[in-house]
């Protein structure tokens, strides 16, 4: 018999599937959606919620109330995944996310984590050291401003919800969108309109 | 259940000494002390979870800790993390 770890991945993998449906615990149809749905995953969905939060004060409180109910309200599937948390930057804070025990990421709402989130290197200095790991982002913040930083450790999933950047007013929530990179939802960079 | 504001402090325990386990509780933290921000809800125990073992549910809470009291060259203000209720005692 062919050891587990030398077999096809396909057979590895169809064999699983066949199991799961005959235990009745998915069908063929869910995981195909499941996997859909995984391959869909990018921060563009996290940079809608942002710029709707920023442009519709009730989407904002159901955001930092819920964040998976704002995912949904989105038309993002949530069924079957860790709650969201949704760390509000203010004038006074600033949100820095990072998982120091492996990668724990917000993937239904930003997609693949980035390299360097599971990076030994960023899990150990981004809790320690994070305006040292800021300024390599280019990221630096205003005096004043405090820096929390979010071990994400356990059932949660953690996205952080910038500040509207300056010389925006007026844009609609497309338009916004389109300023958000992924590390201004961890918290690495911070969007600008310049 | 833990309110708001509660001073509490990090079992200082290392089960990684005492055979195969998984913690949630990052080693850093142990023996600490720092504060309830709320708790999150409440979740079966990964612990027994990653074993398959039947997983009692337990209080998820936020703690706040004082970065400087963990590393006296820490550059931060705040540092939140997720913790389970057995792994917290009174301070």
């Amino acid at each position: 018999m062919t050891p587990l770890i030398e077999a096809p991945s396909e057979r590895l993998l169809a064999g699983i599937k066949s199991l799961l449906a005959s235990k009745g615990i998915a069908t063929a149809e869910e995981i195909a959606e499941r996997m859909a749905q995984t391959d869909r995953a990018s921060p563009a969905q996290g940079a809608r919620m942002v710029a709707r939060a920023w442009t519709d004060p009730e989407y904002r409180a159901l955001l930092l109330r819920d964040g998976a109910q704002a995912a949904e309200a989105m038309g993002i599937a949530m069924r079957g995944l860790p709650p969201l948390g949704v760390l509000e930057n203010t004038d006074d804070t600033h949100n820095l996310v990072v998982c120091t025990l492996c990668s724990c990421y917000p993937r239904a709402v930003l997609g693949y984590p980035p390299f360097w989130f599971k990076s030994p290197g960023y899990r150990a200095r981004a809790i320690r050291d994070p305006r040292g790991v800021l300024a390599e982002f280019g990221t630096v913040l205003p005096a004043g401003q405090r820096i929390r930083v979010v071990d994400s450790t356990a059932d949660y999933r953690w996205m952080v919800l910038p500040q509207r950047p300056v010389g925006t007013d007026g844009w609609d929530a497309d338009r916004l969108a389109a300023l958000l990179r992924e590390g201004d939802m961890i918290g690495v960079t911070v969007p600008s309109a310049a | 259940m833990l309110a708001p504001g509660a001073p509490v402090r990090v079992r200082d325990d290392w089960p990684e000494t005492r055979g195969p386990c998984h913690i949630r509780t990052p080693h850093y933290l142990r023996g600490r002390r720092g504060t309830v921000v709320r708790q999150l809800g409440a979740f079966p125990n990964p612990e027994d979870l990653a074993f398959a073992r039947p997983a009692p549910t337990l209080a998820l809470y936020h703690v706040a800790f004082e970065p400087r009291s963990i590393w006296p060259d820490a550059g931060g203000d705040e540092i939140v993390v997720e913790l389970y209720e057995s792994w917290l005692e009174a301070a």
